[in-house]
């Protein structure tokens, strides 16, 4: 359709450190040809957002170790209607506890890879919905 | 030094039932060629026994203590905290009932970063994944009913452990303790935050002073007190290879050596209380040569680098522990069996402590159960397996003492490659050794994904099942509020101008450049919350900015 890269955004929310599986995927989107912007630690949902917006990104991921997620989400979720964001595809991998996976697709996720999901599978996936 | 054949992470391989291969090599993940078989001339290539000794002595490759376990067997530390600090002493006296040993407190992320309760950026995370704590109060509650001497505190605490080492000391006076007696450990590596785990809060530069700060007060003060447990462990878990987990350990244990020695103190007025931190998952014959070659090289830099004399200086002593790495999210249940090999790798290598990863932590904070199950895995191994029995049964092997000469090798270059490109602090500062860790990580899950690295229920033995039932620990909203409700009934209750005078002096002990530990005390006996005392020292160190490099 046309020939921009698809721009991602990686966060990591909350006040977590564990980024051992957040820069895997940056480097295996990388690898794939896509743009990554990397945001470092302890973004909270209003820097997401707004970095979503100034970097124009496709894609917004999030990496989640210790289990704040829902309360973050529906807060950044807000914020990416206030910003016109909300039509970005939305995902979140790490720790994700089975009982938190619906609620977070309730809040409008597109797709959850937790732990032990393959790094091709989150790169067909984000070819395949930005096509 | 031994030459051998070092081949990158990317190549790494074990053999496996994929491969009958006989001729193809075959190499550890600290990146060392594994032959067939090993005799007396392959012991004799490496460098032969001269570093082997005996137990209890110099150069302690065999054992710190002439009698390990058979006097006493290692401590049992669990990792626990989580809620409000009433419900942290509950689990505490639980695991205590059952046979633990000692404790190991997990605090949560607001208490790890140097914010309080009521601060906008905790919400949901209070109390989640450890106890949450804002003042010495919370610390009097945690350890309410608890003998501080018969079970010693390690605090996994790192960006606030200067704080939190206050508020530890403070509340055992408080409860008569002479804390000139007072055993117990902090955390306390920044260094590895930077690397790894990620809670720093102040810029590199004053997070190692505060270290220094640490060790210099306890030298002085709590001289029983280890102020600093390095950790190689969470190098390891972001990525390292086993020789570069203790390679790393050992150049920032020596960083902060440099530190202290700076001020005026004598290396053996503290070396002794230095200690540290290691990871026990993947190869066991490779682990254990990793324990038994650090022992030795450790005791040899401290007593011919630093011209250590008193031999307790010399002697490496270590919390062995995890390493959930190693699990798997896949068939859980395997875990409990990776767990029983991990507490076996620990106590063939001599580990005075011990804290086993739980199966179900790859979903949620261990339950009860699982706990104990983690305590019987080790008490079995110590009642009814023989492994108190005799010091380091491994020695001697052909192939153990080649690969333990090796592995003390492979650590000294890697120590050497950090000194190349300027040492360890400005690696860290310049995201340089995090970035070469976080490659390292992503080589292996290619490698784990490509079948090339076998791992049991992910690339071999799979199979098809349903999310297993697990108990999962819910996030408890109403102990959140009560935290919140308590600490600022705190606020309102305390000497409000007390606080105020100990914080102004805390900032400007730290503008001056002396040791903040007394003005940290002051601040902390007064009631002063761990988000004053962060803030005061950022006032005058600012925040760290993390280098984001690929």
């Amino acid at each position: 359709m046309n020939s921009r890269r698809i721009r991602v955004l990686i966060a990591k929310p909350g006040l977590d450190g564990h980024d051992r599986g957040a820069k895997i995927v940056v480097r295996a989107l990388i690898d794939a040809g896509f743009e990554v912007i990397y945001t470092g630690l302890r973004q909270p949902p209003e820097a997401v957002a707004q970095i979503a917006l100034e970097e124009d990104v496709d894609v917004i991921g999030l990496s989640s170790m210790a289990g704040s997620h829902v309360p973050y989400c529906k807060r950044l979720k807000e914020l990416m209607i206030e910003k016109g964001l909300d039509d970005k595809l939305w995902l979140i991998g790490g720790v994700i506890p089975m009982p938190d996976q619906q609620a977070l697709k309730d809040v409008g996720l597109d797709g959850i890879f937790p732990a032990g999901t393959r790094l091709d599978d989150i790169v067909d996936f984000i070819n395949e919905k930005c096509k | 030094m031994t030459t051998q054949q070092y081949r990158p992470r990317k190549k790494v391989t074990g053999a496996s039932v994929k491969r009958q291969d006989t001729e193809r090599p075959v190499f550890n993940e600290s990146g060392i060629e594994i032959k067939k078989t090993y005799t007396a001339d392959d012991l004799a290539a490496s460098g032969g026994v001269d570093m082997v000794g005996l137990p209890g002595e110099y150069p302690f490759t065999r054992g710190i203590h002439k009698e390990m376990y058979r006097k006493r067997p290692w401590t049992m530390r669990q990792y626990t905290g989580f809620g409000n600090p009433e419900d942290t002493n509950e689990r505490f006296k639980f695991l205590i009932e059952n046979g633990q040993t000692g404790l190991n407190v997990a605090f949560d992320l607001p208490s790890q970063i140097g914010i309080d309760s009521d601060d906008d950026l905790a919400i949901g995370e209070i109390g989640r994944v450890g106890m949450a704590v804002d003042s010495l109060r919370d610390f009097e509650v945690a350890f309410d009913g608890i003998d501080l001497e018969k079970i010693t505190v390690s605090l996994t605490i790192n960006g606030s452990a200067a704080i939190m080492i206050a508020m530890y000391l403070a509340m055992a006076e408080k409860r008569g303790y002479d804390i000139s007696k007072l055993r117990g450990t902090a955390q306390n590596d920044i260094l590895k935050e930077f690397i790894g785990r990620g809670t720093w809060i102040f810029p590199v530069e004053p997070s190692i002073k505060l270290v220094a700060d640490t060790i210099e007060y306890c030298a002085h003060n709590a001289p029983k007190y280890s102020p600093v447990s390095v950790c190689g462990y969470h190098i390891r878990e972001s990525g390292a290879d086993p020789a570069q987990e203790m390679a790393y350990g050992f150049v920032i244990a020596k960083a902060y050596t440099d530190l202290v020695l700076a001020r005026g103190l004598d290396v053996d007025e503290f070396a002794s209380r230095l200690s540290f931190n290691f990871n026990i998952y993947g190869n066991i014959f490779e682990q254990v040569a990793k324990f038994r070659a650090g022992r030795g090289l450790w005791a040899k830099i401290i007593k011919e680098e630093y011209g250590a004399t008193n031999p307790r200086s010399m002697v490496l002593r270590m919390i062995a522990g995890g390493g959930g790495s190693g699990l798997t999210k896949e068939q859980p249940d395997v875990n409990i069996v990776r767990g029983a090999y991990y507490a076996l790798i620990s106590a063939l290598s001599g580990a005075q402590t011990m804290a086993l990863c739980c199966f179900d932590e790859a979903y949620t904070i261990p339950s009860e159960d699982s706990q104990r199950l983690s305590l019987r895995t080790m008490q079995v191994l110590i009642e009814e397996m023989g492994m108190c029995d005799t010091v380091d049964p491994l020695a001697g092997s052909y192939y153990v003492e080649t690969l333990t000469n090796q592995m003390r090798d492979r650590m000294i270059e890697v120590m050497n490659e950090v000194d190349e490109q300027g040492g360890i602090v400005k690696m860290v500062a310049e995201g340089t050794i995090q970035s070469k860790v976080s490659a390292q990580a992503y080589e292996l899950l290619q490698d784990i994904e490509s079948g090339e690295f076998p791992k049991v229920g992910i690339n071999c033995y799979e199979m098809d099942e349903e999310e297993p039932e697990v108990e999962y620990h819910p996030y408890a909203e109403d102990d959140a509020r009560t935290q919140v409700q308590r600490l600022q009934q705190l606020r309102e209750e305390r000497d409000s101008a007390d606080v105020e005078s100990k914080l102004a002096k805390l900032a400007d002990d730290a503008r001056e450049g002396v040791n903040v530990m007394p003005a940290i005390m002051a601040a902390v006996k007064a009631y002063a919350t761990v988000g004053e005392m962060t803030d005061a020292l950022v006032s005058v160190y600012g925040r760290y900015n993390e280098p984001v490099r690929f």
